[in-house]
């Protein structure tokens, strides 16, 4: 695959440590990463060893201790702070996040979860409905605009999940476990789906994961181990 | 799109149910101040029909309400005589109890000359007691119907008119009745004790008895000249309208007023508890989606909108509902409850305050939430 374009995340020696004392723990320990346009790359390690709270710096959820980021070329976190400070403006426009477990809003169907963050994005009704048909169509669950979440089998929910972590054209898309509630068959679709949505908008894609079966599908695979990275760049076996 | 709509909207049965409950507290909430004004109003009812200025009663009484008291009733006259006084009227009350198709009626019997101040302030059917003898004019809670008869005393008189909202302060239904008839009832004795006082001598003392003497007065007289006036025959007290109903709201009913005020403030509390502890629960069992929504970008407008107007949406529900399910059936309540747009505007605001501000709790939960905990360990 070849590395286009500048960097769209990159982590220059980035720790976290939460608590002081004999409380501390150091959750992230010099961690530096870049991921391009078009990868998508897996975050692998043992629970506990620092994966969601490095997609939580990432996503701009979480402050880190020290180090410097840059998101898709704007310089976020320099010296351990932010030098932005209206964060959740910056998640809706950069930003795309897959859950495990697909965090649909309850009350709103399938096209109204996706059109909601066109909407808080500044898109007018018309439009952001539009979109979200055109994304729910391009995720192949346009059939079910209209369900209710509860309605959705797990795949189904995952994918208008997907849809709404791409309303916006986010060039970052964070996924934490996004295929651990699906079986395996569902699990190597979502994951097409996510290598297509890199390809087609230029798009890094950053997923935790723990499930052996899809780890063919990423480009990179970094291990955590204690907080640290321990195969920078390492390309599955 | 309007998330606090959409929600609402999702689980509808349930907040409609929540806004059924809310209704039937402030329901209660309001018939407890229905109550309480009522009392009040009744209480006045009596003292204001006769729209009289000065009550002229027994030396050293408050009455005749609050106290007992007995004069002659040719005080009358000697009042009527006083500079400022256009008119003047003997009148008594008294309680008896009757028997009407086999039940107790308790009635509050005013006895008053029909020429003369005293009598019901409006007849809402029928006619005003023309005759002298045993006609009477009831209140419609008494249940008497126009042409019914009913035994007082010794006498049997007939119903020729109905009046509405006269009871007394303990909510026994009016009836008027001459004041020679009145006069009978409250004042002969039974033939074994006329006897008795015939064999001492002293019979017929006290035949032209009244409770009080009530006169009205010249629009410019000055009520407290007058009273003066009365004072200084030493034997009579003398009390204005205002001083009247003073005594009334506060010595009569003093205690029950206090105790249904006392009773509605409780409520009003414990409303406000559990509209807090609704609108609470509402937002805590939302959080994991406020986490998701600010994790996805959502602005904390967004999400204060949402809390805030569905707390607004159940208390104004609730208080609609509510008021519409007092208005139906308060006029079935054995006394009067009253229900004055200020007191239920009033409580509108209580409720809406109580909402903003149980609001500003899960609004202070939501805010604090961290978007991270949407993503999940
Ligand atoms: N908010 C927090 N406060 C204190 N310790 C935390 C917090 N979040 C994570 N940790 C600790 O940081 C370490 C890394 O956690 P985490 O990033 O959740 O690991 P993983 O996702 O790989 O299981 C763990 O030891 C965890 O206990
Ligand atoms: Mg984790």
């Amino acid at each position: 695959m070849p590395l286009n374009g500048d960097p769209l995340v990159r982590l220059d020696h980035i720790s976290k440590h939460f608590g002081t004392g004999t409380t501390r723990v150091d959750a992230l320990r010099d961690v530096s990463l870049t991921v391009y346009p078009r990868q998508v790359v897996a975050l692998l390690g043992p629970s506990g060893s620092g994966k969601t709270t490095l997609l939580n710096v990432i996503g701009c959820i979480l402050a880190a201790s020290s180090g410097s980021m840059a998101l898709d070329g704007e310089r976020v976190i320099e010296d351990g702070r932010w030098l932005r400070s209206d964060l959740r403006r910056l998640r809706l426009d950069k930003i795309g996040f897959i859950f495990q477990f697909h965090n649909l809003i309850p009350f709103l169907d399938a096209t109204d979860n996706v059109a909601l963050v066109l909407r808080l994005a500044g898109k007018d009704a018309e439009t952001a409905r539009a979109r979200a048909a055109e994304l729910l169509d391009y995720l192949e669950v346009g059939n079910r605009r209209s369900a209710m979440p509860a309605k959705l089998s797990g795949g189904e929910a995952q994918r208008v999940a997907i849809a709404r972590a791409l309303a916006n054209r986010p060039r970052i898309i964070l996924a934490d476990e996004p295929t651990a509630a699906l079986d395996s068959k569902r699990a190597g679709i979502v994951m097409d789906l996510l290598r297509k949505v890199a390809i087609d908008q230029e798009a890094a894609i950053i997923a935790v994961t723990h499930d052996e079966k899809i780890f063919d599908r990423f480009d990179h695979i970094f291990a955590l181990r204690d907080g640290r990275l321990e195969a920078d760049g390492a390309s599955p076996a | 799109m309007n998330l606090a709509y959409r929600d609402i909207c999702h689980n509808l049965g349930r907040f409609l149910l929540t806004c059924l409950g809310l209704a039937l507290l402030l329901g209660v909430v309001m018939a407890m101040i229905g109550i309480y004004r009522g009392i009040v109003v009744d209480a006045l009812t009596i003292s204001r029909a006769p729209a009289v200025d000065l009550w002229v009663v027994e030396a050293n009484s408050r009455g005749p309400f609050a106290e007992a008291s007995r004069i002659p009733g040719d005080v009358r006259e000697a009042v009527a005589r006083i500079a400022g006084v256009t008119a003047a009227g003997g009148i008594t009350y008294q309680t008896v109890e009757a028997d009407h198709q086999s039940r107790k009626l308790r009635l509050y019997v005013i006895g008053y000359e029909p020429t003369r101040p005293g009598g019901p302030p409006e007849i809402v059917e029928g006619r005003a007691v023309v005759r002298s003898h045993f006609e009477m004019v009831a209140d419609q809670a008494s249940g008497l119907v126009l042409g019914d008869r009913i035994e007082l005393g010794r006498n049997t008189f007939a119903v020729v008119g109905l009046t509405r909202h006269q009871v007394n302060s303990g909510g026994d239904p009016a009836v008027y009745i001459t004041l020679g008839d009145a006069q009978k009832l409250q004042f002969d004795l039974g033939p074994p004790a006329a006897r008795v006082q015939i064999a001492r001598g002293t019979a017929g003392a006290g035949r032209d008895t009244v409770n009080a003497v009530i006169a009205r007065l010249q629009p410019n007289a000055s009520v407290d000249a007058v009273a003066e006036t009365v004072r200084r025959w030493k034997h009579f007290s003398a009390i204005t309208q205002a001083e009247q109903e003073d005594i009334l709201s506060r010595s009569l009913v003093d205690r029950a007023r206090r105790q249904i005020g006392l009773f509605t403030t409780i409520l009003l509390f414990v409303s406000a508890v559990i509209i807090a502890l609704i609108i609470y629960t509402m937002t805590m069992e939302k959080l994991k989606q406020i986490a998701t929504l600010k994790l996805i970008g959502a602005p904390d407008r967004t999400i204060v909108l949402m809390i805030v107007q569905q707390a607004l949406a159940l208390g104004l529900i609730g208080f609609v509902l509510g008021t519409a399910m007092i208005l139906a059936i308060k006029d079935h309540f054995p006394r009067r409850v009253v229900l004055e747009a200020d007191n239920v505007a009033g409580l509108g605001l209580i409720v809406l305050a109580v909402c903003i501000a149980s609001s500003g709790l899960g609004v202070r939960a939501a805010l604090r939430v961290d978007p991270a905990t949407a993503i999940g360990g």
